[in-house]
């Protein structure tokens, strides 16, 4: 094991995935010699070079465009779109080209590509900067969407992904990036739609993912505290859904919180709770609880984005006040 | 049409390349006659959009094409597709919604695919598929291999973000693709003039992206061929993209629920006298090509279109077991465990 930072599990996987096959190349804006502005690519324009490290002007549509042509015909490109938030300019490459094609076509074409975003709140960059957009990939047909809240998954992921032939939304966590944490040494693939047992308790269930599941796990251990014993399941894929380790840990503990940085309405948190609603009703103790953000856009202040946000604090304060 | 084309038709095109051109242009307008027919008779469902009159731009490039090379089209796509030599029974069953079609009845008119020609596509979002089509030149160029991508448009789409992002894309990387533009005077249903700055919206947008303007006659086979050749040759040795606009003028309305009232007699009168189809057969007469060649070329046409459209009239419906099929490439459509 080698101790990396979220960012440089990153980069650590696009070389691996760079090395072990001549077809990947990467591609976005200021991911060349500037290594990303969340400096998530560092080395990797020095290794490989500007031919398959290459900067991009600021035409998301032409980014994601680009790849798109690119995987129909050869490559395995990834894409990086800045922020997550700027994948409403170029929503019609993702939503209705890069995820429809290999259906309309009857899979005449196969689009392994991945394009990886820079996600989620907490950084104070207000409304167009924040959002956490994982739902709107999961809502359409032909996306698998991954989101890691460790560097070893932002490594395993993310060269899952580049190995996945359909395409993959990666979206990493922008207050995540600095976290630092084991990583296997050597080449390091993990499995798209296994979700992680974080913590395993007897009272409920709290499922998380990205930069909710260290909040979860700081809510869990004070809980406990309280006479509450918390499971804690990290999501890690919303599309393959890991539905069997939901379903069977809240089958046991009877009670689930989702805690979702989404705006309220259709968060990822609103179809795990359907599916659970669905399937195991008669196990269920009580009310799912989702813990959201409120249905407005992310404000820019830090005491409203902190407020805005579910924290620790309302984590616990919701699990204990449902449990009771 | 006020605008003087400067480039004559071409002389040195060989007598088997133009006959070729000429078939070619007889099977694209009897297949979009023969789906406006079948439209009528409610065997072809959904929408359609013919290019019927705008043949010999499809017909100049798709004859100037290596095989390997890529064509990406728009939901006008019938003539591009069919013009790659994809099934053309295979077309027709995909726009009746049968089983025996093109995408199993997945995709219809507007999406019509075949990759094993270097069809790769026909794409119904105006502008989409210009950085898709940037996409593949960028995969040509890394794998070395000297395909070179053909992407056609029409004049609707110069206005529009994707259209610039691909062009400035294509030239900053020198990409080996062809931007073709077919200005049929009508983005839909409005005089394309009336919605855009410049009176050609691609030939005067080239200088933009440091592009040469090249305006042509699109209704001129030799001549698209030619200027195919060109900017084809350009691409594939190393020279970067060309913007083609070529002037053209859809016969029929923009889509089957158009009858196209909103264009003056006049107007149509006169573009139909620069068919391109008769233009040409004229010309290959006056070249002393025989009357009888060409009728015998006319003749099989009909027969292929014929045998087309028994082929897909006689198709079971798409099937119902395929919905959740092709989602994913391991062939399913599994979003959970």
């Amino acid at each position: 094991m080698a101790e990396l930072s979220f960012r440089e599990a990153i980069a650590a996987a696009i070389a691996q995935e760079m090395e072990r096959d001549p077809m990947v190349y990467f591609i976005g804006e200021d991911v060349g010699a500037a290594g990303g502005v969340f400096k998530a690519t560092v080395g990797l324009f020095e290794r490989f070079g500007p031919e398959r490290v290459r900067d991009t002007p600021i035409s998301e549509q032409a980014i994601v465009g680009a790849a798109m042509g690119a995987a129909m015909t050869g490559l395995r490109p990834v894409a990086e779109i800045m922020f997550s938030d700027f994948l409403a300019t170029c929503w019609d490459m993702v939503a209705n080209q890069v995820a429809k094609t290999r259906y309309m076509t009857d899979g005449q074409v196969s689009l392994p590509l991945v394009i990886r975003t820079a996600n989620g709140g907490g950084t104070r960059f207000g409304a167009q900067h924040s959002q956490s957009l994982e739902n709107w990939a999961m809502a359409v047909p032909g996306l698998k969407v991954v989101a890691p809240s460790t560097p070893a998954d932002a490594k395993g992921l993310l060269a899952a992904a580049i190995r996945d032939p359909d395409p993959v939304l990666v979206f990493e966590h922008k207050s995540l990036y600095g976290v630092k944490g084991e990583v296997p040494e050597g080449e390091h693939v993990d499995r798209l739609g296994v979700a992680a047992v974080r913590r395993t308790g007897r009272d409920c269930t709290i499922v998380a993912l990205a930069a909710m599941v260290p909040k979860a796990l700081a809510a869990a251990e004070q809980l406990e505290s309280l006479g509450i014993d918390a499971s804690v399941i990290d999501v890690r894929s919303l599309v393959p859904l890991d539905t069997r380790t939901i379903l069977g840990d809240v089958r046991r503990t009877g009670r689930l919180f989702t805690v979702e940085e989404n705006p309220r309405l259709c968060g990822w948190g609103a179809e795990i709770a359907s599916i659970v609603a669905d399937e195991c009703f008669d196990d269920l103790d009580g009310p799912i609880v989702r813990i959201t953000t409120p249905h407005v856009p992310l404000p820019a202040a830090d005491v409203l984005e902190d407020a805005a946000m579910p924290s620790v604090e309302r984590i616990i304060e919701t699990v204990k006040g449902g449990m009771r | 049409m006020s605008t003087q084309l400067e480039k004559p038709p071409a002389a040195d095109v060989d007598r088997p390349t133009r006959l070729r051109l000429y078939q070619l242009m007889v099977e694209l307008r009897d297949f979009e006659q023969r789906a406006y027919e079948l439209f009528l008779e409610n065997l072809v469902r959904g929408t359609s959009h013919l290019a019927l009159g705008q043949e010999a731009i499809a017909a100049g490039y798709a004859v100037a094409m290596r095989a390997d090379d890529y064509t990406f089209c728009t939901y006008r796509g019938h003539g591009h597709t069919l013009a790659r030599g994809a099934s053309m029974a295979a077309a027709m069953a995909e726009l009746l919604g049968r089983g025996n079609g093109m995408l199993h009845g997945k995709g219809g008119s507007m999406h019509l695919t075949d990759v094993t020609r270097g069809a790769m596509g026909s794409y119904a979002i105006v502008g989409a598929h210009l950085p898709i089509a940037a996409g593949a030149a960028w995969s040509a160029q890394a794998r070395k291999s000297g395909q070179v991508a053909l992407c056609f448009f029409g004049d609707g789409t110069t206005n529009i973000g994707a259209f610039h992002e691909a062009l400035n894309l294509a030239v900053v990387w020198k990409l080996p693709v062809v931007f073709v533009c077919e200005n049929n005077q009508y983005m839909e249903y409005t005089p394309i003039r009336s919605v855009t700055a410049v009176e050609h919206p691609a030939a005067d947008r080239a200088s933009a992206y440091g592009l040469e303007s090249i305006l042509v006659d699109g209704n001129d086979a030799d001549v698209m061929y030619d200027t195919a050749r060109q900017t084809i040759g350009k691409a594939r040795d190393g020279g970067g993209p060309s913007l083609v606009e070529a002037l053209t003028y859809r016969h029929g309305g923009h889509s089957r629920a158009d009858p196209a009232k909103y264009r003056p007699d006049a107007e149509v009168r006169e573009w139909l006298s620069r068919d391109p189809l008769k233009r040409y057969r004229a010309r290959l007469l006056a070249a002393g090509i025989s009357e009888g060649e060409l009728n015998e070329i006319d003749t099989r046409a009909q027969q292929k279109v014929d045998a087309a459209t028994e082929e897909a009239r006689h198709g079971a419906p798409a099937r119902v077991d395929q919905i959740e099929r092709q989602v994913w490439s391991d062939g399913g459509s599994a979003w959970r465990n």
